[in-house]
C-alpha cells in the first residue's frame, strides 16, 4: 500500500529544457513574408492573413471593424451566401478578426481543401464590394448586440476602464456607440479596404500539415498583389487618462453584482521590469493558486473568479485587475485587493511558493507549446511585437532566475493603490 | 482511428490509456457516473456543488492544487446534466503526482466544514454571475421547467435556485460521496506520452486498494411523450424581444441522434445555413438565429432560438420560423447540402481531436455510454444518414404537438 501522506518524487519543471520549434520562413515575390510551422498528427492547418488594418489605422469610429466585419460579404463574382456556402461546403472555417494594429482574415481547413479554397480568400482582398444591403443589415444587428452588451456591467466596465487609462480618442481606449454604427458609409469603407486590404502591408502565418507545394500555392494566390511587407514599426498615439482615478458606476439597479476593475497605465514588452512582473503577476492575481483566488475566493467566497493579467498591447498597456463580485462585497473585495497588494509590498515571497509558481509557469508553457496552432500562436505574437527567439529564452530564464527581493521591488514600484485606476459597474 | 488499452480493476475501476508520444504532456481524465439528472428535486445543483468540493481537500491530502501547481499540472473540471468530469494535464514525467492526487479523492475527501461554507457561497456568486446579473439569464430555468414534466433534465445544473445550494448540509455531502464516487462509477483515461504497462502498475499502485462501493444504480422517471403543444409569454426587463422554440429528440445512443444532429446543422451551422439565411439576411427578421441541440444521454432536446430585429412581431418572427420548417419537412435536402453538413461534421472532428485532452474526454464519456469504441465508428454513422432520413425525421421532430415555445418579450418596448 503506498504511503498516500507522501507526494510522488517530480521532477522539477524549472528542470525542463523548454526549446520553442523554430518556424520555416519564406517570402512571396511582393516581399510579403510568409512564417510556417509544419507539424501535427492529423490533416488540418490554418493560414492567417495579417494586415496592418486596425482601429489604429481608421480615422473614424468602428471603420476599421466593419471593413474587417464585412469583407467577406460580397465579392463581384460572389454573394455572402456563395461565400459562405463555398467554404463551409469544403468543411473549412473563414474567420476574421480586427484589433487595434491588426486585422485578420483565418482559415482552419483540413489541409487537402486548401486549393479550392486559397483563390477565393484572393478574390475577398481584391475583390470585396461591400454592398449596402450588407452594411444596413451590418448596421442594424451590430447595434442590437450592443445594446444586449450595454446591459451587462462586465461589458460596459471593460470599455470604461480602457477609456479611463488610454483615454477616449486612442485606439487602445476608444469604444463603439450606436450613432457611430448610424454614421457609416459605404465609401469609407471600400476607401479603407483599398488602402489597407487590396493595397495593404501584411505577413501571412500558417501551421498544420502543410502540403508540400504550399510555397507555390501562397505565391500565386497572394504574392502577385499589390500588398507590402509590414511596417517597421506601427505608430504609437499619445495615451490621455482621465484625471479622476475612482468611479462607481450605476448600470442596472437590480443587479445582483458589481463588475469591478482596477488597472494603471504599464510599459511594454520592452521595458526591463515587464518580465519580472509578468512573474509577480501570476503570483498575485495571475492562476487558479494566486492571492488574489486563494483569499478573495477560496478564503472569503466573494466571487467566482479573480483575475489579475497585463493586456496584451503593443505600445504601452495596462496592469489590470477584473471580477465580478456580490453587490454588498464589492467595496470589501477592492479593500482585499489592496491588502494583498500590500503583503507583497512589505513581505518576501517565500521560498516555497515562489518555487510553485515557476514550476507551475514552466508547466504551462510546456503544455502551450504543444500542437502547431499553438506553436505559431506564440511566434505570431513574438513577430507582432518586434522580438525574437531571445525574447522566449529570456523569459524563461526569468521565470527559473527571478529573484523574491527582484519581485518585492517590482511590488513596491507598481502595485500601489494609489496608481490604479478603480472601477465599480453595478 | 484512435487507439487505446483498457482494463478493469478488482474493484470495478475501467481504466483506458491511450498513448500518444508526440507531446511531452500527459493527460488524466476521470469521470464519475454522475450529473444534475441524479440530484433529488428538492436540493438540485448539488452535483455541481460537489464538484466544487472536490478541490477541498481529501483525507491524506489536505491541499490538491498546490502539489499539482509544484509538478507543473493544471486541473480543471465540470459538471453536465449526465456526468462529472475531472481532468489534469502534466509534464508525462510528473505524472504519478496526478494518480496521488485523484486516488487519495477517490479514497476519501476530509469533508471540511470551511471548504462547504465557502464554496457555498463561490457556487451562489456563480450562479448570480451567469444567469441572474446577465440578461436572458433565467431562459433555460424557464425553458426546462415547461419541456421536461418528470424528468430530471427539468433542472440545470447550476440548481434550480439559490436556496437548494445554501441549504446543503455536510452530511449530505459525505451521503452523495459514498453513492456516486466509488470505483464502481468512474471511469479514467490516462493519455499523453505514457506507455500502458506504467499506466497498469501505478494504477494498481494507487487505486488497487480503494473499497469498489456499490454500483449506482439509475432509475430516473422517463419523460412521457408530450402530446400537445406548450407555450409561455414572459416579460423581462431585457433590451430585445427574444424567440425559443424547442423539441424532444432522442437518446445519445438512438441512431436517429446523427440525423438530428445533422438537421442543426443544415439549419443553423455557418453563414450559409437556412435560418441564417432567410431569417437574418433575406427576412431581416432576427438579427440572430441558431439551432442546436443538447447531445444528452437521455432523451434530449432540440431549439432554435434568435432575439427579434426591434418592430418585429413575435408572432411574424415565428411564423417565419416555420416556414422554414416547413421546408426542410417537405422537400428533400439536396445532396450538395447533406455533403456540405458531413463534410463540416468530418472537419470539426479532425479539429477536435488534435487535442490529446478532447481526445481523453471524448474516450471517457464513449466508455460511459457504454463503449469507448464508439469514438470511432461516429464519422460513418454521420456519413450514413441520407436525405430521406433528414426528411422523415424533420417531419417528426418537428411537429407541433412535440413543441415549446417561449416568447421572451423585452419589457422597454
Amino acid at each position: 500500500m503506498p504511503d498516500r501522506t507522501q507526494a510522488p518524487a517530480i521532477k522539477d519543471a524549472v528542470e525542463f529544457d523548454l526549446k520553442l520549434k523554430p518556424y520555416e520562413k519564406f517570402i512571396l515575390d511582393n516581399g510579403v513574408p510568409v512564417y510556417n510551422i509544419n507539424a501535427g498528427a492529423e490533416d488540418v492547418m490554418m493560414v492567417e492573413l495579417v494586415f496592418f488594418a486596425g482601429n489604429s489605422y481608421e480615422e473614424k469610429n468602428i471603420v476599421a471593424a466593419a471593413a474587417n466585419a464585412l469583407l467577406k460579404n460580397g465579392t463581384t463574382k460572389r454573394t455572402a451566401f456563395q461565400i459562405n456556402n463555398h467554404f463551409e461546403y469544403y468543411g473549412s472555417y473563414l474567420n476574421r478578426n480586427c484589433y487595434n494594429e491588426t486585422a485578420t482574415l483565418t482559415l482552419h481547413t483540413l489541409s487537402k481543401h486548401l486549393p479550392e479554397l486559397l483563390p477565393v480568400m484572393q478574390e475577398i482582398i481584391t475583390d470585396s464590394i461591400f454592398p449596402e444591403e450588407e452594411i444596413s443589415i451590418f448596421k442594424q444587428n451590430s447595434k442590437q448586440r450592443l445594446i444586449v452588451g450595454l446591459k451587462k456591467c462586465d461589458f460596459v466596465a471593460g470599455r470604461l476602464i480602457d477609456a479611463y487609462v488610454y483615454g477616449e480618442q486612442h485606439p487602445y481606449g476608444k469604444y463603439s456607440n450606436a450613432e457611430d454604427y448610424d454614421a457609416l458609409q459605404r465609401n469609407e469603407l471600400i476607401d479603407f479596404y483599398k488602402k489597407y486590404y487590396s493595397n495593404g502591408q501584411c505577413v501571412i502565418f500558417t501551421a498544420g500539415q502543410l502540403p508540400s507545394n504550399l510555397y507555390q500555392q501562397l505565391n500565386d494566390c497572394f504574392g502577385k498583389l499589390p500588398l507590402q511587407p509590414p511596417p517597421a514599426e506601427t505608430s504609437s498615439f499619445i495615451v490621455i487618462p482621465a484625471e479622476q482615478k475612482k468611479y462607481r458606476i450605476s448600470n442596472d439597479p437590480n443587479g445582483v453584482q458589481g463588475a469591478i476593475r482596477l488597472a494603471q497605465p504599464f510599459p511594454n514588452r520592452l521595458h526591463p521590469d515587464f518580465l519580472k512582473c509578468s512573474m509577480l503577476n501570476t503570483l498575485f492575481g495571475g492562476y487558479f493558486g494566486s492571492r488574489l483566488m486563494s483569499n478573495i475566493r477560496e478564503e472569503k467566497g466573494y466571487t467566482y473568479g479573480i483575475h489579475s493579467y497585463v493586456q496584451n498591447h503593443v505600445h504601452q498597456t495596462a496592469w489590470m485587475v477584473s471580477t465580478e463580485a456580490g453587490k454588498d462585497v464589492c467595496e470589501a473585495t477592492i479593500e482585499e485587493v489592496y491588502k494583498e497588494m500590500q503583503l507583497l509590498r512589505e513581505d518576501l515571497v517565500d521560498e516555497e511558493e515562489l518555487h510553485l509558481v515557476r514550476n507551475y509557469m514552466m508547466g504551462v508553457i510546456l503544455g502551450d507549446l504543444d500542437g502547431p496552432f499553438q506553436l505559431i500562436a506564440r511566434w505570431k505574437n513574438i513577430i507582432l511585437n518586434n522580438l525574437d527567439e531571445t525574447y522566449f529564452y529570456k523569459s524563461i530564464q526569468n521565470i527559473k532566475t527571478v529573484s523574491a527581493e527582484e519581485l518585492k521591488e517590482m511590488a513596491n514600484k507598481y502595485l500601489l493603490p494609489e496608481k490604479f485606476y478603480e472601477l465599480v459597474v453595478v | 482511428m484512435i487507439q487505446y488499452e483498457k482494463f478493469v480493476l478488482a474493484n470495478g475501476l475501467r481504466v483506458l490509456v491511450h498513448e500518444d508520444t508526440s507531446t511531452p504532456m500527459a493527460v488524466m481524465n476521470i469521470m464519475y457516473d454522475v450529473g444534475s439528472r441524479d440530484e433529488e428535486p428538492e436540493r438540485t445543483g448539488f452535483a455541481h456543488l460537489f464538484e466544487h468540493l472536490m478541490f477541498g481537500g481529501s483525507i491524506n491530502v489536505p491541499q490538491y492544487d498546490e502539489p499539482l501547481q509544484m509538478a507543473g499540472g493544471e486541473n480543471n473540471a465540470y459538471t453536465t446534466n449526465d456526468v462529472t468530469n475531472y481532468y489534469i494535464t502534466i509534464p508525462a514525467d510528473n505524472l504519478e503526482t496526478a494518480f496521488w492526487l485523484e486516488s487519495d479523492r477517490m479514497l476519501s475527501l476530509a469533508f471540511s466544514e470551511k471548504s462547504l461554507d465557502v464554496q457555498r457561497k463561490v457556487v451562489c456568486e456563480e450562479f448570480k454571475e451567469h444567469y441572474l446579473n446577465k440578461p436572458y439569464g433565467d431562459v433555460w430555468h424557464k425553458l426546462r421547467e415547461m419541456i421536461y414534466q418528470k424528468h430530471p433534465y427539468r433542472w440545470m445544473t447550476i440548481g434550480k435556485e439559490l436556496s437548494h445550494i445554501e441549504n446543503a448540509k455536510l452530511e449530505d455531502v459525505k451521503k452523495f460521496f459514498f453513492k456516486h464516487y466509488r470505483p464502481v462509477n468512474a471511469i479514467m483515461v490516462v493519455a499523453g506520452n505514457i506507455t500502458a504497462a506504467k499506466v497498469k502498475e501505478l494504477t494498481e499502485k494507487w487505486f488497487g486498494d480503494i473499497p469498489a462501493g456499490e454500483k449506482y444504480e439509475r432509475n430516473l422517471p422517463e419523460e412521457p411523450k408530450q402530446t400537445a403543444p406548450r407555450r409561455l409569454a414572459i416579460k423581462a426587463n431585457v433590451p430585445l424581444d427574444a424567440f425559443y422554440k424547442c423539441w424532444h429528440i432522442y437518446s445519445r445512443l438512438d441512431n436517429r441522434y446523427y440525423i438530428a444532429d445533422l438537421i442543426t446543422e443544415v439549419l443553423s451551422g455557418g453563414g450559409s445555413s437556412r435560418l441564417y439565411q432567410s431569417l437574418v439576411k433575406e427576412k431581416q427578421l432576427f438579427s440572430n438565429i441558431d439551432c442546436y441541440h443538447y447531445g444528452t444521454v437521455d432523451k434530449g432536446l432540440l431549439c432554435i432560438d434568435g432575439k427579434l430585429v426591434k418592430g418585429v412581431k413575435m408572432e411574424d418572427a415565428e411564423k417565419a420560423v416555420e416556414e422554414e420548417l416547413l421546408k426542410i419537412k417537405s422537400e428533400k435536402v439536396s445532396e450538395e447540402e447533406l455533403q456540405k453538413v458531413k463534410n463540416k461534421t468530418e472537419s470539426m472532428m479532425a479539429f477536435e481531436d488534435m487535442s490529446v485532452m478532447n481526445r481523453a474526454n471524448s474516450l471517457a464519456f464513449y466508455e460511459l455510454l457504454g463503449d469507448a469504441n464508439l469514438m470511432n465508428t461516429e464519422l460513418s454513422k454521420y456519413q450514413q444518414v441520407t436525405a430521406d432520413d433528414i426528411l422523415k425525421e424533420s417531419q417528426i421532430i418537428f411537429d407541433e404537438a412535440n413543441s415549446n415555445t417561449l416568447y421572451y418579450y423585452s419589457s422597454n418596448n
